[in-house]
Order: structure tokens, then sequence, then C-alpha cells
């Protein structure tokens, strides 16, 4: 780790504009990721901002009927929240499923937003990765590969985005709200926050340089029945293999409406639109689940290690939206 | 060695006798108030500290090294390479002499510009503070000329050899009858090969060490499983005579044989504290511990069984292919246990080694058993199989009457008994025997079992004991505590031996001053160090009566000595009878001091004479996810006979502890190695994965009345690995029951299943 100059924001006003001072500055709200990374020196900032103390901690209720969760609430407080819990229980599923009571507890909504792929070559810096040194090759694409996408992903890389609440967000079409270094603020879908890989790995989100997360949005919470279904190599403290995010409305024996999302399998939360298409209006059967996974997973591809991603997403989705039926 | 005359030649069984309770952790309040000193928790005056920089490829040379940068930046006080360390002996061959002689030869680090494998130590820097020592080791800058390795084992296979002997001094091969005409004959059989990942031991406590010099002599505050080993060890490395080596080790975060040797942690903090004459300390980092402080090896088993159409076994051959390091070899025992698990005339057991630009692989937990038992114990379930058998019925009908291949009785063998009170407990004819019937919603149900055997070893081993003027008794041996009980065992079998309370007793563990055991490993522990310890227990209880028959100042004196007891606080001799402690007050106000010794087992006339080993039966039920293929364990079972339990709650301790082992051998532990670049890869706990809470079920450890007289004058035998050996295999058999499918490349996740697993109707 390299020593770094220490500072506490005052307000987010302020806080933006100190990072956006300096190119080697970096926000630090609970630094259950950024620690660890700058401990092996993948993360290098040589300033660090501390967001962790400004009032952005509050679970608001918005006029539309929904909640406006502030960049600060902490992974186990959001869990908690009791609107949360009876309005968006899927949310509450996919962060308990997420890490351990300790990390939830200090971890907050924007860190968990944008925490970096567990890629194992990103956090070995003996090995290439376009990631960490642009340019360097990918370690990933004929190695270890176990854990990475089968969606979205390029030659230049194949890492996932490992956060659990993010799929939950995607599915409940959560928006997120930033703060620019000049204090203007803008509004985007969840959806519209991480890049894929491309050609250039390194670019993460659209998000500027000093430009803070502020809070996230739910819109009032979509009719139909939630269920966060995650798959893991342990029974805890593991990330997703595959995750499913699913809100299905019924309409007697059809489908009205579906929401899916997918964790694990890509660089984001992977909104699966085609298949929520193919679900309006369908009969609830296994027929139709099933062809709904398999278009969900039409386009994606493996790269040896991860192979087993495309049925395993398939057969997740399948059964998770039959439970999303079943309990509806 | 001090010779004893026991007047009771059996601990107490009944009465005062503390040995067999359930007594509480002497260690535990420490432990968990923090008061127990770890090694890196060491404090003294002046300590600078270190951090080690890693090798950024597995082999080739250091062209260039610069570490001027490192040497400027702030608090920095020394930047150690090859250039500049200290001299030290060549590592020298491959395979030592002896077997002895791998624990105690010089293991120098930065001593070669040559790279053996991925992150060997290549600099240490040494700050004012751990952080300053980080950030500067992050300033160095290595060029290498890197070298193509070898990193595959599978692919290498053509390279393989034979060793000469595999670890503990086993011969490599053991060959009776004629197997191969056996097996060709044989009406019904199994060929099946199996594949075990690399594995790390991963205890709690990081490899850790505190060095300080004082004139010529050197002390060590490390977390070591056997003293005497990091002495003769660190003193070889150093070129130094061991007297002048202190090793102090009183609290151990779990070792699981990676902390048998003295690793780079120890020598480097050594030599720093040398060049700069202040104490150092060095820890190695998680990640560093991967490819720094051992593995168990990947390995390829292929296991052969032929039988008889009543399911008598005709031939076994049990042929293991391992990784092993191309610069120090190292040949786990993992087919050794089939020469004494079942009965057949015709028997092959072979070890091969195929080397790899990789480091040495170490002893970890149950070496041999916990592979081998994975691959063996579920080929005889595939043979159960195939003859329509009961899985317990087979080894039943397949149980030896002695050894079967030295041809010597067991001394105590349980292990049908443990199959048919496992059975019994567990509600085994329960189980559907035809795979992938039980169903449950939408989770596959089944149950496996495998039997259990570990040799029982003991090591050379001496105690002191003491005894001052008010009762208070001092044990000191040079044992060590890795988080077994060993505090508690010890102190129980003092306070048994002379008939005080466990108030009265205060046994103290790692430190290389002590009198010399075996230390920590191989299960040996408590009845080695017990032994030991019982000795000079009873050359203690001479000694007082001795005092006591002739001195003047005793209550006893003139007393007949052949009936003497100690129970109760109180010496009696015939119908007389004293307190312990005012017999020595007034008798000798300095106290008296006694030791005791036992023999390596190995060179006893009982350890020639008789097969000595523990057993047991695993019994475990899996749920697997039909939709997922997630494998959960639901409960397990483990009915053991082990000798004479000396305390049943810090040995259920040790059982659950290696059923859990299996089940993170089983379902999830696994290292992988690069085949490129040859790095472990997922070198951190985040990505290796072990067991967590929510992967262990409910566990039932039950314990058969034994006592193995051959053993020890316990009649205990070792139960530290018993727990390992064969779980994972009752774990991987009840997952075949449950589904159906046959995983034989460990660990069994949820990828290997799935292309099985059948899609059910929703
Ligand atoms: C062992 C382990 C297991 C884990 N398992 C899981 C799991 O199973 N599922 C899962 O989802 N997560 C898991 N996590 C990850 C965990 O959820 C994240 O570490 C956590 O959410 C990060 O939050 P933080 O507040 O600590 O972020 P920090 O570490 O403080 O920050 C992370 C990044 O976000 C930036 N940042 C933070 N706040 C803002 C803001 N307001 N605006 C702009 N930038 C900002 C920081 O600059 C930094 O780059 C695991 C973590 C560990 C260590
Ligand atoms: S997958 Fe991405 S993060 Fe991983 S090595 Fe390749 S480029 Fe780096």
């Amino acid at each position: 780790m390299q020593s770094f100059t220490y500072e506490r924001a005052a307000s987010a006003e302020q806080a933006g504009a100190a990072v956006a001072a300096r190119p080697d500055a970096k926000f630090i709200s609970g630094g259950t990721n950024l620690l660890d990374l700058m401990k092996l020196e993948i993360e290098r900032p040589a300033h660090l901002v501390d967001i962790s103390r400004l009032p952005l901690d509050r679970i608001e209720e918005t006029a539309a009927g929904g909640l406006r969760v502030g960049a600060q609430v902490r992974n186990s407080d959001l869990a908690a929240d009791p609107r949360v819990r009876s309005r968006y229980p899927m949310l509450t599923q996919a962060l308990l499923a997420g890490a351990s009571g300790q990390i939830r507890n200090k971890a907050s909504t924007s860190g968990n937003l944008l925490q970096r792929t567990r890629c194992p070559y990103f956090y070995d810096r003996n090995m290439p990765c376009n990631k960490r040194e642009p340019g360097s090759g990918c370690a990933a694409l004929q190695g270890f590969n176990r854990m990475h996408a089968v969606l979205g992903a390029s030659q230049a890389c194949i890492a996932v985005h490992p956060s659990d609440m993010a799929v939950a967000m995607a599915g409940l079409d959560a928006s997120v709200e930033t703060i620019s270094p000049g204090g203007e603020t803008r509004t985007m879908p969840i959806g519209d926050l991480h890049r894929l890989p491309e050609a250039t790995p390194h670019v993460e989100t659209v998000l500027g340089h000093g430009e803070m997360i502020a809070a996230v949005t739910l819109p009032p919470p979509p009719p139909g029945r939630q269920v966060y279904r995650k798959v893991r190599d342990r029974a805890s403290y593991a990330f997703a293999l595959v995750s499913v995010a699913a809100i299905v409305e019924k309409s007697g024996d059809r489908i009205r409406s579906a929401r899916i999302a997918l964790g694990g399998v890509a660089a984001k939360p992977w909104r699966a639109t085609e298949a929520e298409h193919m679900l309006a209006g369908a009969a609830a059967s296994d027929g139709a689940f099933t062809d709904a996974a398999e278009a969900a997973l039409a386009g994606a591809v493996g790269h040896g290690g991860n192979d087993f991603k495309i049925p395993l997403a398939k057969r997740t989705m399948r059964h998770t939206l039959a439970a999303a039926v079943e309990s509806a | 060695m001090t010779e004893t005359k026991t007047r009771e030649n059996r601990p107490s069984k009944t009465r005062s006798g503390v040995i067999g309770r359930p007594i509480d952790r002497i260690d535990g309040p420490l432990k968990v108030t923090g008061g127990a000193t770890y090694a890196y928790e060491n404090a003294l005056d002046g300590t600078a500290y270190g951090y080690i920089l890693g090798a950024a490829v597995a082999k080739g040379r250091i062209a260039e090294i610069d570490t001027a940068e490192a040497e400027r930046a702030p608090a920095v006080l020394l930047v150690m390479t090859h250039r500049n360390a200290p001299a030290q002996p060549d590592f020298g061959p491959a395979v030592t002499p002896t077997v002895p002689e791998v624990f105690t030869r010089a293991r120098p680090a930065l001593n070669s510009e040559r790279v053996r494998y991925y992150d060997e130590p290549v600099a240490l820097v040494v700050a004012e503070t751990f952080e300053a020592a980080r950030a500067a080791a992050g300033l160095i800058k290595v060029r290498y000329d890197e070298e193509p390795g070898l990193y595959d084992l599978p692919g290498h296979m053509a390279d393989a050899y034979a060793p000469k002997r595999t670890n503990a001094g086993f011969e490599t091969d053991s060959v009776i009858g004629d197997f191969e005409g056996a097996f060709a004959a044989a009406p019904v059989k199994i060929d099946a090969t199996y594949r075990t990942p690399f594995e790390h031991h991963n205890p709690m406590e990081p490899h850790a060490t505190l060095a300080a010099w004082s004139g010529n002599e050197l002390t060590i505050h490390t977390s070591a499983q056997t003293l005497a080993n990091f002495r003769a060890g660190v003193a070889s490395t150093l070129g130094i005579p061991p007297e002048r080596v202190r090793i102090v080790s009183p609290f151990i975060g779990g070792g699981f044989g990676s902390k048998l040797i003295a690793h780079a942690d120890t020598i480097l903090a050594a030599l720093a504290a040398q060049v700069l004459q202040r104490p150092v300390k060095i820890a190695l980092t998680r990640q560093q511990m991967f490819a720094n402080a051992g593995h168990r090896a990947e390995m390829i088993q292929q296991v052969r069984l032929g039988a008889d159409t009543d399911g008598r076994l005709t031939g076994i051959a049990h042929d293991v292919w391992s990784a092993t390091s191309s610069f120090e070899e190292y040949c786990e025992q993992t087919a050794v246990f089939a020469r004494s698990l079942y009965a057949a005339p015709n028997r092959v057991t072979r070890h091969r080694l195929v080397p790899l630009d990789i480091n040495r692989g170490e002893w970890m937990r149950s070496p041999g058993e916990a592979p081998g038992m994975l691959a063996f114990e579920c080929a005889m379930d595939e043979l159960a199989e195939r003859l329509g058998l009961d899985p317990i019925e087979l080894r039943i009908r397949n149980e030896p009457a002695q050894d079967p291949e030295r041809g010597v009785p067991f001394s105590t063998r349980n292990l049908v008994a443990c199959m048919k009170e496992g059975a019994r407990r567990f509600g085994w004819e329960r189980r559907n025997p035809t795979p992938g019937r039980a169903r449950e919603g939408r989770k596959l149900i089944g149950c496996g079992m495998a039997a259990a055997i570990r040799p029982n070893y003991i090591g050379a081993a001496t105690a002191r004991v003491a005894i001052d003027r008010d009762g208070r008794v001092t044990a000191r041996l040079d044992m060590t505590d890795i988080g077994t009980g060993t505090y508690t065992i010890l102190t129980q079998i003092a306070a048994d031996s002379l008939g005080l309370p466990i108030s009265s007793i205060k046994v103290e563990l790692g430190d290389s001053r002590f009198p010399r055991t075996a230390g920590s490993g191989g299960s040996w522990g408590a009845a080695s160090a017990g032994s030991a310890l019982y000795n000079a227990c009873n050359a203690l209880k001479e000694r007082i009566l001795e005092a006591a028959q002739s001195s003047e100042a005793s209550p006893l004196r003139g007393a007949n000595a052949t009936e003497a007891s100690f129970a109760d606080g109180e010496v009696s001799v015939g119908q007389r009878s004293a307190s312990l402690a005012d017999l020595v007050r007034r008798i000798a106000p300095g106290g008296f001091e006694a030791e005791g010794s036992v023999a390596a087992g190995a060179a006893t006339q009982s350890y020639k004479a008789y097969s000595q080993h523990s057993n047991g039966a695993h019994f475990a039920e899996v749920a697997v996810d039909c939709d997922t293929g997630e494998i959960r364990m639901r409960r397990m079972l483990a009915v053991m006979g082990a000798g004479r339990i000396l305390n049943p709650k810090t040995a259920r301790s040790q059982i659950i502890g290696g059923m859990t082992w299996g089940i993170g051998a089983a379902l999830m532990e696994q290292t992988v190695l690069d085949r490129r670049y040859g790095h472990f890869v997922n070198h951190d706990l985040a990505e290796y994965h072990v067991p967590i809470n929510g992967d262990v079920p409910e566990m039932e450890v039950v314990f058969l009345e034994e006592h193995d007289d051959k053993a020890n004058p316990f009649g205990a035998k070792g139960i530290g690995e018993l727990g390992v050996c064969g779980a994972g295999a009752a774990v991987a058999n009840a997952i075949y029951n449950a589904t159906g499918v046959r995983v034989r490349d460990f660990p069994i996740t949820l990828d290997k299943l799935l292309p099985a697993l059948p899609v059910i109707a929703i």
C-alpha cells in the first residue's frame, strides 16, 4: 500500500470538488473493497476523500411512492428496513445473500454499486490484466475463468460485476442520482451506470472523475411477486456463480408482466429484456419459463471454465420464474 | 532418559481420576479474552518490521534488481536481497539422506538469483513500521530472465518417477501375490481414476516470527508445531549451534502440518535481526502463505478392485501419481493406508511423482489418508453397487483377521463395530440403495458411508515435572498446543497421576528450553507427550515416596511403600496417609523434580509386533438442488474406535473439525495452479473456499469403548486426524446416492454434477 493523504468531506459538493482537484484522488465509503485493493496496490490513490460521514444515510419515501436510498445507507440497514422488506423483498434477499454480516455493516449502497470485479488475475499485479493495466492483455481469457462472464464480454475482458444488490436494483428499475464536482445533479437508470468492457475494460462506469453517487431511487414496487435466487459454491460468503432477480405478475393462468435481471454473468447486472417480452401475456408454464431462459442466454458465450454458467443460468432462471409464479 | 519404576502400571480410571472427563479447555478463557499472545503480537522494544517481496515468475533468474528507491523510502532500515543477505548454506539435494533431515535441513532464503517457484522471496524490506516496509517493497523493480517451467501434472505423466520412500519413511511400493492375474480373472471389478486438487492448510494464524538476538543467542517467537525441528532448521540455515537458538511458541492459531518446519518468515526475521541488531518481526500475508507455507499436492489415483461374486476382494491396486517440487521431493503416503484396510490375497500399492516447478508440498492434516481414502472409499462404494451389495456388508466381508500386508495382529480394531453402530444410529437401513430415488421437493436426498483408518504414531518425548512446597505442580515440555487441547489433556494426566485437583497443575509448553518432544503432528501429541509426562509423574512419585520413607521429618517414615497411592491430595502408604503438600513441605522445602520419557513408537517391540491403528465409520446425508446442482450437507455421523478417550470434549472437537475438512475436500477446497504461469490463482480466502458455518450440518460423534494396551500406558491412540479419514468419501458417496452421478474429480462442485442432472418438470 502506498501512502496517501486523507480528508473527511464536509459536504457532498466539497467532496466532489476535492476529488476533481486531483487526478489521483478517490472517494472512500465503507472501504471494504477499496482498502483491500489498496493493500495489494491494485488501486493506488494518493488522496482519499472520506464521504462515509456525509448525511446521505437516510431512506426516504418519494412523492411517487418509492424510496430514495442515500448513498451512505449501510447494506445491513437497507436490508433490515421494514419498508424495503415488505415492498422490495427481493432487495433484502439480495443484500443478505452478499458478503458477511461484518462487511454488510460497513459497506455502503454506493460502494456496493461501484465495487470492482473479483477476477483473481485483476487481483494479482504480476498477471496481465487489461482492466488493471490497459493493453497488458487478459489472463483470464485462456486461464482460470470459472467465475467469469458469459454475456456482454469482449476479447479485452471477461470479468463480472460481483454485486448482488445491484442485480435486485436493476430488476426493480432503480435509478442512480449523482452530483458532479460543480454541484449539478443528474439521474440515470441503473442499467446505464456500468459499461460493458468492449475495448476499455478499465472504464467501468459512466461517472466522471469527482462525480459522486448521492442516492439510489426505487420506483414504487412493481406488481407481482419478487424472488432473488443466488447460486454459489458454498452456503454463504461466496460470490454468485449465477443469480436471478425475478418479479412476475400473474393474471389468472397467464403472466401479465415479468422483470428479470441476472447476476454473475456480465460486467453489469444483466436485464433479460427479450425474455421479459416473451413472458408478457404467455401462459405461466414450464414451457414458457424454459423458452424465456433460452432467450435470455441466447447470446451467451463460454470461455471454457465458465461454460457451465450458461445451462446453470437457464436452469436457475426457469426455476426462479416458477417459484415467483407459484408464490404469486 | 530417566529410568522409571512404576508402582501402578495404569493410570486410575475412577475415583479422583480426571482422565476421560470432558474438562473444558484450560487455555479457553485466555484465548477468548485475548490473553493468549500469538507470535506476531509479541512486543519487544525497538522492533522493526519486515515485508517480503515475492517473485513475479515461477522459474528463471533475477537479471536485475533495483532497490534504490525502496532504500530511500521513509523509515526503511534495510533492503535485503540475494546480493547482501548474510551467507547461508546451499539448499542441497532434493532428497535428504534420511527422513529426519527433511525437518532439520537448512532452508536458506534470499541466497541465490535463481527463482524456483512463483512468489519465492526475492527481497525483504525492513522498516520502522509494517506499513512503511510494505510500501517500500512496492518500489523495488525486478527484471527476470524467465524460463519455461512445468506446471501441469496430467500433462507430464511421462516424467513420473518412483521415489525412494514416501513421507514418514514408508516403502514406495508394496506388492503381494499377483494382482494383475487376479484382476484379470475377477468376475466383478472396478477400475476408476480419481483426481484430487492442490489444497492449502490455511490456519487462521499466519506464519509469523519475531526474532531477537542477544549477543550470539537468538530467540524466536513464532507459530510452530514442532519446536525441535524449528530449532534445528534455523540453526543449520544460520550456521550456528542449535543450543544458541531458542524457539518460543506457547499459542498457535492452527497449523494442520504447515508449521512443522521453519519458513521464510522465520529465516528472514532471524537474518534481518542479525544484520540490524534489532528485533525483527515478519508475517507471511495470506496470499504469500499459498506459495511459501506448503500445500497438499495435486494427485491422480487409479484404484482397481477385483472381487468374486460374493464380494470377497481378490485383488486391490492403488496407484498414485502426485505432483512434487522439482527441487525438493515430497511424496505423500497416499496409498499406504490401503496396506492395512481390507483383506485380499493379491495387492499392489504404488507411489509415483511428477516434478513441477512449484514449492515443496508439506504434511497436511491426515497426509495419505485424506486424499487416498477420498478415492479408495469411493471405489469401494462403486464396487458395492456393482455387486448389488450394501457398502457396509462389502466391508464386513473383507475385514481382515490381521494386518493384511504386515501379517501381524491388530492391537485393537473395531472397524466392523463402528460401522454397525453407525448404521444403527444413522438409520442406514432407510437409505434407498438405488441412487437418485429420494426426493424432497426439488432436493435430491442421498446417504453415504465410508470407513476410516489412521495409524497410531508415538514420537520420542521427555517431560519434566516439579512439585513445590505448596503442592503446586509444574510440568514442562517443548510440546505445543495447536488448538487441539494439549494443555488440557496434559493437565488431566498430571492431576490424575498425582491425585491432585486440576487447579494445582500448571502445564508449560512451547519453549525449546523445556525437555524435547516430537511436538504436534501425525496425531501423536497426546500419546507421546502424555506418556512422557505420565512417566515423569511416576518418577516424581517415586522420589517423593523414597524421601517420605527415609526423611526424619516425614509422617510416613518407615511405611511400607509397595501399597502407596496418590489420591485426593493425599499420599497413602498402607494404613498411613498424609497430605501431599504437607509432606513435601516437611521433607523437601525445595520441592521435588523428575523427568520421564518415551521412545519413538517405531523403535518399540509392541509397534513391531502389532499393527496399531485407530478406526471409524463415517456417515453423511446430503441434499442436492435438482435445478442448480448445489450440494448442501444435512447431517453427519462418525463412530470411532480410537483407544481410550482422554477427554471426550476435546476429542469430539478434533473429530468434528476433521469431518469439516472432509466436507471441504469433497465439496469445495481446491487451489488452482495456473498451467501457464505456475502460480496459485485463487490465493486468498475469498476465492479458496473452506466450509463456513452454514456448510456444516448437525454432526454426531460417538466413541466406542476401547483400550489399546499395546499403544501406551493410557490405552489411548491418536485422533487428531482420524476425523478427516474417509469423511470426504462418505459425502461423495452420499452425492452419488442422491443423484446417480459419480464425480471422480474432486472437489465435487456443481458444474461437474450439472451436465448429468436431468431437468425435472416443474
Ligand atoms: C470477502 C468478501 C466477500 C464479499 N461477498 C460479496 C457478495 O457475495 N456479494 C456482494 O454483492 N458483495 C460482496 N462483497 C463486496 C461488498 O459488497 C463490497 O465490498 C461493498 O459493498 C463495498 O462498499 P464500501 O462502501 O465498503 O465501498 P468502498 O470500498 O468504500 O468503495 C468502493 C468503490 O466505490 C467508490 N465509491 C464509494 N462510494 C462512492 C460514491 N458515493 N460515489 C462515487 N464513488 C464511490 C470508491 O471510490 C471505490 O472505488 C464481498 C466483499 C468481501 C471483502
Ligand atoms: S477478465 Fe478482465 S479483470 Fe480479469 S484478467 Fe481479464 S481483463 Fe483483467
